[in-house]
């Protein structure tokens, strides 16, 4: 598997908005010789996506985690690094091979109570991808994927409308409407947080199901790590912009290295009452993330600050361990390391792409 | 014991509609919150756990009523409370309420200092320099600094929002405050920040707390003890850790069982099938029955009434079976017993 082409992968992704608005912000910028500003809301995020793999993005609102993934489908156009489908750039797509892309990944949101249209019946939503793919379809077909998102009998459900159905259905045919066009790639977007709980775990266990089920590969985002941690394989934990921790998730919740992602994992509250849960030793909330701190972007709330945490930390993987990677001074030996590298972010790989993305 | 700061007693509740029928949104509701207790009440949404909250404060919709049943603060029944006697007598000074979304409490074109004082205008006899200085220590208490407390709630981030609504009420020192989900819209970081206030009001300010909610471990975290509601009836109520060691309703097992648990992502999460009932009737069945896996036929033909379990009288049941539940729900229950948690500190 670890030969395969991975399905998805990230180099570098960055995405910053420029934060300059109208004629003025441009005139100012202009005569006082400042460049915009800029939000880098993702900010040279690696990733790769395998086949059947299932990615969780975990961190705090405004860390960048939706932008990530609205840059993942092209609803952004990234703004620096790569975005690799099945080992070719999204850049060089052409308009058919978009829509080929488009059919390939999907998108499940958060919000199902405003992401199906309220006029359309549960057979056109599901029928309308099929269309516009050009794929062959009958009602037995969308009658089969009902039934695998769990509504059932699916004659029951053809012909209602968003507003006659629960809040866990509406989440079951978005999902439905996702799958039914084959893709190899889910991207979620918290799709359990509007949900009362049980009907997440409903979610939860139907996503997991019908990940191994029609093998395809998720990446799915939420600030929950405790849901997050029943679905994902992996976890990536983002704080303004970058990945600052990479694992496994059960090596990630046992063994987290990032004072960030310790800070996390301890302030999840646990359905035990005899738990006597040590609250994390962290205080305020994720910095402006227009005028971000030089280096190490938690350093200002971290307990563990060192002078050296002025410099970027290097994405460095845990010795033994190549699976877990994390983005801290403290975990490596920096005169081993560093040596004669002056760009510390990029790794052999991302260097050729970006060669061949200039040619 | 002495006599419970808050008391419901068989209290119904219930919508007009212009349609044919009522909504039965709070059905034969029984609890008591003792003095200096945190009180969690759990549940689903359209369970009623907030429209029970918004009838303490006499906070209801219009068309929304207390049709019968006592509702006793301190002793005193305050159902019945008119509008006046509820600014007069209740409002701030003895209940104040901690809203579910702080971001849209605050008057948003009006300094924080500035709503400090028109609370302190019609509640108490404060002057302005009073207020002002009042809301200055308050401000202390959560957290804020203090040079803040003259800007605009916009200048502010979600949780310093949600402290600066925590730090008004309790501006007039009440003995009991209803938190609708004061955590909901926040990160876990800040989540966690807010609840260790919220810990400490317990005694430094000797409050009691109704915190409603439907992240049931924030309730086994922070409170004394607790209800569990299903379709605007309660289903079980009584000390925190018994309803962990011991829940005997169908709902608080399975409730339980669904709820995600970080220490152990292999378990397997219980579904709970199907949807409360609409409440459109007065509800003579238990409400959970059709969603229960251990329902009888005696289940539909009567709203239960509550058992005491093992004869303790403060954990209470309303499920006809509560007695088999041992036996019957023996797989759900325990579930953590023989696994180990993978979370470092543990191990």
């Amino acid at each position: 598997m670890s030969n395969e082409t991975p399905v998805l992968e990230l180099r570098s992704l960055e995405k910053y908005f420029d934060t300059s608005s109208g004629l003025f912000d441009a005139v100012k910028n202009r005569i006082l010789g400042d460049g915009p500003s800029y939000v880098r809301a993702v900010d040279g995020v690696n990733m790769k996506l395998e086949q059947n793999q299932v990615q969780g993005v975990i961190g705090e609102s405004g860390c960048g985690k939706t932008t990530l993934l609205r840059t993942l489908i092209g609803l952004y156009n990234p703004t620096g690094g790569e975005l690799l489908f099945h080992g070719r750039p999204v850049s060089e797509f052409d308009k058919d091979e978009w829509k080929e892309f488009r059919r390939h990944v999907q998108i499940i949101f958060q919000d199902p109570f405003n992401s199906l249209d309220p006029k359309f019946s549960v057979r056109r939503t599901l029928a309308e991808p099929l269309e516009i793919h050009n794929m062959e379809y009958d009602d037995e077909r969308i009658a089969e994927m009902l039934e695998s998102v769990g509504l059932t009998p699916p004659e029951k459900y053809l012909t209602r409308f968003p507003n006659q159905l629960s809040g866990g259905e509406k989440q079951r045919v978005a999902i439905a409407r996702a799958l039914i066009t084959e893709p190899d790639i889910i991207l979620a977007d918290e799709p359990a947080s509007m949900l009362d709980v049980s009907t997440q775990a409903e979610i939860l266990n139907l996503l997991n199901k019908l990940t191994d089920e029609f093998g395809v590969s998720m990446v799915y985002i939420s600030h929950d790590l405790s849901t997050v941690s029943y679905i994902c394989d992996t976890i990536n934990v983002m704080y303004l912009g970058r990945v600052v921790e990479e694992a496994p998730t059960r090596t990630l919740l046992a063994e987290p290295k990032h004072p960030y992602t310790k800070a996390l994992i301890q302030s999840i509250p646990i359905p035990d009452p005899h738990y006597d849960r040590k609250r994390p030793d962290l205080d305020g909330e994720p910095g402006d993330p227009i005028n971000m701190p030089e280096g190490c972007r938690f350093k200002n709330r971290c307990p563990k600050r060192m002078d050296i945490c002025d410099r970027k930390p290097l994405d460095i993987a845990l010795e033994g361990e190549d699976d877990h990677t994390v983005a801290c001074h403290l975990y490596y030996d920096h005169d081993e390391v560093e040596g004669d590298q002056p760009e510390p972010t990029a790794d052999p790989a991302s260097s050729a792409t970006s060669a061949g993305d200039a040619a | 014991m002495s006599e419970p700061i808050l008391e419901f007693e068989d209290v119904d509740i219930t919508y007009r509609t212009t349609g044919d029928s009522d909504v039965h949104a709070v059905n034969s509701a029984s609890f008591a919150i003792e003095e200096h207790d945190y009180f969690g009440l759990v549940g689903e949404s359209g369970c009623g756990k907030s429209t029970l909250a918004d009838s303490i404060v006499g906070g209801l919709d219009d068309n929304g009523e207390v049709t019968s049943g006592k509702i006793r603060y301190k002793g005193e029944e305050i159902q019945d409370y008119s509008e006046s006697e509820f600014n007069k007598k209740i409002r701030w000074k003895e209940i104040s309420v901690i809203p579910q979304s702080s971001m849209n409490s605050l008057d948003p074109v009006m300094k924080l200092s500035d709503q400090a004082i028109e609370m302190a205008k019609y509640h108490t006899d404060l002057t302005k320099a009073e207020a002002v200085d009042r809301l200055r220590e308050l401000f202390d208490v959560v957290g804020i600094s203090e040079s803040r407390i003259h800007d605009y709630p916009h200048q502010f981030s979600g949780g310093m929002q949600q402290r600066t609504i925590i730090a008004f009420s309790l501006f007039l020192q009440p003995s009991l405050i209803i938190a609708d989900e004061p955590t909901t819209a926040l990160d876990v970081i800040m989540q966690d920040q807010i609840l260790d206030y919220i810990n400490d009001l317990k005694d430094d300010w000797d409050i009691s707390m109704l915190m409603i909610t439907h992240d049931i471990s924030i309730v086994f975290e922070n409170c004394d003890s607790m209800a569990v509601m299903h379709g605007g009836q309660m289903a079980e109520t009584g000390r925190v850790v018994d309803l962990f060691d011991r829940p005997r309703h169908p709902y608080a097992i399975l409730l339980q069982n669904a709820f995600p648990d970080v220490r152990f992502p292999d378990r397997e999460l219980a579904v709970i099938d199907g949807h409360p009932p609409q409440l459109l009737d007065d509800p003579d069945y238990c409400t959970f029955a059709d969603r229960c896996p251990w329902a009888v036929e005696d289940c539909r033909r009567g709203a239960p009434d509550p058992q005491e379990i093992e004869g303790d009288a403060d954990h209470r049941a309303w499920c006809i079976r509560a007695d088999e539940m041992e036996d019957l729900a023996a797989d759900h229950l325990a579930p953590a017993t023989g696994e180990t948690s993978i979370l470092e500190e543990d191990t």
